[in-house]
């Protein structure tokens, strides 16, 4: 079996999350470990298997179009994160100005 | 190519089809604009820890249409895939879409050039997708503001294949898929909201190579012109570059309408690894043959087909017909997007051309499903009208229709458009009921007007339907239509002189008054009639007759000869 | 219990007022709740005793029962246990518990586990461990080891829980309560925080298999908010909270023991064998068989569970609601750090894990060839039920373990759930049934019926209570009174 080849960055990057320089070298570790555990999957002859995405064989059940739900702006916004920068933050401290929703500058 | 010999473009579109449902595609939240931010994002729009997308049948049928449209395969098995990346206006980090199995497989699309050449252009796919939220980037400093109101809508992206060499190809087949999913009544198509919004790939090559270029895309382009500027800027663009040694890059652009050039997007600068997979909350959409079959029976027309039937039932053209006023101004005045083709087509007693003008009304009446309804609402106020004088009595109805309908349609492709396009209006907005334009042709028709003063009237009748006495569009029905331009024709003394004695007695007048000319007619220079024309025309106001009052005077020329 | 709130022995204010007593004393040690509201809980009792009053009472009316923290109850602070959502109030309630709120029960709090209900251990929680009642060195199992120590040490009849690889019925083991696992798409999903969309699943721990189907009965059922609840229909569990669980009807049943199940045994395998002889006292025939694949499903489940919980939790980037960077300096920013800082170590290892086997160039390798696995890991059970109606197997290779023994090797915790993770692979019904001790701690015997079979697999559950008295075994609780 070809050692396992890992390239953690860009996985965290890809995952937009940081991994701190202490953490990094563990999460590598334990990431190995676990791929190479799951490298055991080549053992199986799976030639000529479909892939099984759902437990139960089952058809998408549809839903008629109907507006049934009606949108309360402020409950849905109490639960946004608090700012704890000044710079985004709008009543309550919350990340929403004017009912939208801040970020830092996401530049086009 | 034009412009570039030696080289070879090749286009593709990706269109995004907003799809006017009710309730969102993959929530019960309403589908609608111009809310305020963030009042129509339910807890699954908002991506809330624990939610669960649930399909709305509503855009799976309506793809289903647009498959059957374009004579495309309808998989039975398709599958919603999770597209990943972070953005904020992407609440879940997904985007809920189809890959792999789309709904809709390959079809095909007769796209009709303004030229009046058709092409094929190939649909690869079209797959359901949600849209995402909005950012607004410029209301705050150093942030962006994200409004949800709009993840969730339903979209159809529509993907052509390369068999595009023109810019004005491409805006064709964008118009056209614009043309068929309002007749489809899948999409509103109001290009200002971004209800349809279209990539453009573009890559040239040199003449003769198999092998294509490296790509640019331009992304997220609303209108038609803009895509055919785009195109127009790329394809010379990367032409230069080549020529100068310079590779083109693979690269996503977007399109800067002001300064006209297309230039390499920033921001979402993260890698391409969209780490497609089936959503594991979404099992595989499974469309039976009776739902298929359910959908066919419920087709509209097509716009290709009503256009044969526009050519077959009116036989526009073939036909000749006595005012050409609003067939020239028509041609003319007709749409904001038109390029070049409009300028060269109204060359009047040129047989090719006037069937190409044919052609070319019947795709101008066809292509927006609402200007075909009102044409077909004119010519069958202008048929009734005429039924009821005429007594049944329709002796050569087929001419006596396509003539009509050739009137109606100068009309609505002349004035009618010319009105709606200063101010701004749809065809689905026009306020002048389809009867009163019908009653002015009728009065046109029976030489009660001039093509000339029925200009004046329609202007009245406009403005009149515009401000409606009551509040409400004025003569809504024939009968009132009628009425209303009857009246107003009187009112304002605009019937057309085409009684025999005060226009004989203001022929003479002119003769009279112009020996020296009419000398010269006599002589055998009978260009000058034109003169007599125009002084006729001139002292009647513009209410002469035009046919009689040209008889009339050959006739007082001629009794002059006589006399002599 | 309820039999004496029907009665008026007792009022349910009187019995959540008993349990909120009991918890004060005892959840000290044992950390099973992460948000505990007793007014909250007092207002439901309050309800519920007009209800019973006024002869408005379902079976369930007046019990107090407490949710996993992994789902959503509006008004209710709802963390899946991670720094995450450590602030979260939900807006909204889950169909599952608002179903059993709508029948009359009084939610008395939200129950540890392990963060985003990844762990085997209840270890990895933003809010500290959950000890085991039967030794509080030990661990409760996970990830709903906040519900199955609070089963276990008595402060509630029952608890929610959700099970993805295994998370309700080895815990259940560990802990010696009844843990029901329900067919996929039984239960709805809707307001219970994802990890792993195609094999979460909620059920319940309960100390008996009568009152594990009772709950069931008031959660299961389509939700039109859930695309993948199922609509099959089961006139027999519509039935249970009038009739009871009942008996098996028609015939002997067979028994499947897979030797491939027994192969991962290293404590308690004698245990096993004696459910075995007692099914086939009972009268059940008992048969030897094989699933040949389900050595694969451990690996194939490590990337279809975390490609799934990859992008399942993509959601939480600080913009909306959870955990936000302070003073973000760029977009990348705001998301890296929100998600570096609200992450606990075992998400970000199956975020990665994910990530990994969905990325380009690695999709055929991982995510593609692990569905297939599971296709042929279904079609072994598929065969496997041609032979017998239910199969018996161990639920945890061993018995609860040490804190801290695990922790460091991720895949030495992951072979704890090398007996469930199969069936949720398959998305069937399963049940954790306590069965005696091994060296003073409980070891669970799992039943695993075919889909929809919930009726075949509890009744036979229900039997084997009948006949031994090993869910009725309760740890002693002497470590409270030292403490």
């Amino acid at each position: 079996m070809a050692a396992v080849e890992i390239k953690i960055d860009h996985l965290a990057r890809l995952a937009a999350m940081q991994l701190r320089e202490d953490e990094r070298p563990g999460a590598l570790r334990d990431l190995k470990r676990i791929i190479e555990m799951v490298d055991r999957m080549r053992a199986v002859d799976v030639e000529g298997v479909s892939p099984l995405a759902h437990p139960l064989d089952a058809a998408v059940r549809l839903r008629p179009d109907e507006v049934t739900e009606t949108v309360d702006r402020e409950h849905y916004q109490g639960c946004a994160p608090v700012a704890a920068d000044g710079a985004s933050a709008g009543a309550g401290g919350r990340a929403v100005r004017d009912g939208l929703y801040i970020v830092p500058r996401a530049v086009e | 190519m034009s412009g570039h010999p030696g080289w070879e473009a090749v286009i593709g579109l990706e269109i995004h089809v907003q799809l006017a449902t009710r309730s969102k595609i993959f929530s019960a939240a309403a589908n609608r604009f111009g809310e305020p931010p963030n009042t129509l994002a339910c807890p699954v729009d908002l991506g809330l820890p624990g939610v669960l997308p649930v399909p709305n049948e509503a855009p799976v049928g309506m793809a289903v249409r647009f498959g059957l449209a374009i004579d495309a395969e309808i998989r039975p098995k398709s599958h919603f895939e999770r597209k990943n990346y972070f953005y904020p206006d992407l609440p879940k980090g997904y985007q809920i879409s189809q890959f792999e199995r789309p709904v809709v497989g390959a079809g095909r699309l007769q796209v009709r050039l303004d030229d009046g050449e058709a092409i094929e252009v190939g649909i690869v796919r079209a797959h359901l997708e949600e849209d995402a939220g909005k950012s607004i980037h410029d209301a705050y400093e150093g942030a962006t503001g994200i409004d949800l109101n709009r993840a969730g809508t339903p979209l159809l992206e529509v993907v052509t294949g390369p068999d595009m060499h023109t810019p004005e190809q491409a805006s064709a087949c964008f118009r056209q898929l614009h043309s068929l999913v309002r007749y489809l009544g899948i999409c509103d198509g109001d290009l200002s909201q971004g209800s349809m919004r279209c990539d453009v790939n573009v890559s040239v090559r040199p003449a003769g190579q198999e092998k294509l270029g490296e790509r640019a895309e331009v992304k997220n382009l609303n209108s038609f012109r803009f895509v055919e500027k785009a195109a127009h800027f790329e394809i010379d663009r990367q032409i230069d570059r080549l020529q100068r040694g310079l590779p083109v890059a693979r690269e996503t652009r977007l399109y800067d309408s002001v300064k006209d050039e297309t230039r390499p997007m920033r921001g979402k600068e993260q890698s391409n690894d969209y780490r497609y997979f089936p959503d594991p909350d979404l099992p595989p959409l499974a469309l039976g043959e009776a739902f298929i079959e359910s959908v066919r029976s419920t087709m509209p027309e097509l716009p290709w087909d009503r256009r044969r039937r526009f050519l077959e039932e009116y036989g526009l053209g073939g036909i000749t017909v006595g005012s050409r006023v609003g067939l020239m101004d028509g041609a003319s005045l007709v749409g904001k997007e038109l390029g070049k083709a409009d300028r060269t087509i109204s060359i009047p007693g040129d047989d090719r051309i006037d069937k190409t003008i044919v052609e070319y009304d019947a795709d101008r009446l066809t292509r927006d499903p609402d200007i075909a309804a009102y044409f077909e609402e004119v010519v069958d106020a202008v048929r009734r009208a005429k039924r009821a004088v005429e007594d049944g009595g329709d002796q050569d109805g087929r001419e006596a229709t396509a003539r009509q309908a050739k009137l109606a349609a100068n009309w609505i492709l002349g004035e009618l458009t010319r009105h709606l396009n200063q101010e701004g209006l749809d065809f689905a907005k026009c306020k002048l009921p389809a009867a009163a334009l019908g009653a002015l042709i009728v009065r046109i028709e029976d030489q009660t007007i001039s093509g000339k003063t029925a200009k004046i009237l329609f202007d009245a009748l406009w403005e009149g339907a515009a401000v409606g006495a009551d509040g409400r569009p004025a003569a809504g029905g024939l009968a009132d239509a009628l009425k209303l331009v009857d009246g107003m024709i009187e009112a304002r003394g605009l019937r057309q002189l085409s009684d025999s004695g005060e226009l004989k007695a203001l022929v003479a007048e002119v003769v009279a008054a112009h020996p020296q000319q009419a000398e010269q007619f006599r002589a055998g220079r009978h260009k000058v009639l034109g003169f007599f024309v125009g002084q006729v025309m001139r002292a009647s106001g513009g209410k002469a007759n035009p046919q009689q009052m040209q008889a009339l005077l050959r006739d007082a020329l001629a009794q002059g000869e006589t006399a002599a | 219990m309820a039999a004496g709130l029907v009665r008026r022995e007792w009022s349910s204010v009187e019995l959540t007022e008993a349990a909120l007593k009991r918890i004060a004393r005892l959840d000290r040690s044992l950390n099973c709740f992460i948000t505990l509201d007793a007014d909250k809980a007092l207002a439901d009792a309050r309800r519920a005793d007009q209800a019973l009053a006024m002869d408005r009472a379902t079976p369930l009316t007046g019990i107090p029962l407490a949710h996993k923290d992994i789902f959503c109850i509006e008004g209710w602070r709802t963390t899946c246990a991670s720094r995450m959502l450590a602030d979260f109030v939900a807006p909204y309630t889950a169909t599952a518990v608002a179903r059993l709120q709508e029948a009359g029960t009084v939610t008395l709090g939200k129950l540890n586990m392990d963060e985003f209900a990844m762990g085997s251990s209840t270890e990895t929680s933003f809010f500290g461990h959950t000890a085991n009642p039967w030794a509080l060195d030990r661990t409760p199992g996970g990830s709903s080891g906040g519900s199955a120590a609070c089963v276990a040490a008595g402060l509630t009849a029952a608890a929610t829980g959700t099970d993805t690889g295994g998370s309700i019925r080895q815990p259940a083991a560990f802990c010696g309560v009844t843990g029901l696992k329900p067919t996929y798409g039984r239960v709805s999903r809707y307001g219970m925080i994802a990890f792993a969309s195609s094999l979460d699943q909620a059920g319940v721990l309960a100390g008996s298999v009568e009152d594990a189907a009772l709950v069931l009965a008031c959660m299961a059922g389509l939700d039109p908010s859930d695309a993948t609840s199922s609509e099959h229909r089961d006139p027999w569990l519509e039935a249970v909270p009038r009739a009871g669980v009942g008996t098996l009807a028609d015939g002997p049943l067979t028994v499947g023991l897979a030797k491939e199940f027994f192969k991962a045994i290293v404590a308690g395998g004698e245990r096993i064998d004696e459910v075995r002889r007692t099914l086939e006292r009972l009268g059940f025939r008992c048969l030897d068989l094989s699933l040949p694949h389900i050595a694969a499903a451990m690996p194939a489940y490590y990337v279809i569970a975390g490609a799934e919980a990859s992008t399942n939790l993509s959601r939480y980037d600080g913009v909306r609601f959870g955990h936000r960077c302070a003073a973000p300096q760029s977009l990348a920013d705001l998301y890296e750090r929100s998600r570096g800082e609200g992450f606990g170590a075992e998400v970000k290892r199956r975020i990665l894990t994910g990530t990994y086997a969905l990325s380009a160039g690695y999709f055929d390798a991982y995510y593609l060839r692990a569905q297939k696995i599971r296709r042929l890991i279904a079609q072994d059970f598929a065969e496997a039920f041609k032979q017998a109606d239910l199969l018996l197997a161990p639920t945890a290779p061993g018995t609860a373990f040490r804190r801290g023994q695990l922790t460091d090797d991720p895949v030495a915790m992951y072979q704890q759930d090398a007996c469930t993770i199969p069936v949720n692979l398959a998305g069937l019904p399963a049940l954790s049934l306590p069965c005696g001790l091994a060296d003073g701690l409980p070891v669970g015997a799992q039943l695993i019926a075919n889909h929809f079979d919930e009726e075949r697999l509890l009744k036979t559950g229900a039997a084997l209570q009948q006949a031994t008295d090993w869910h009725e075994r309760r740890p002693n609780l002497g470590w409270a009174e030292a403490a």
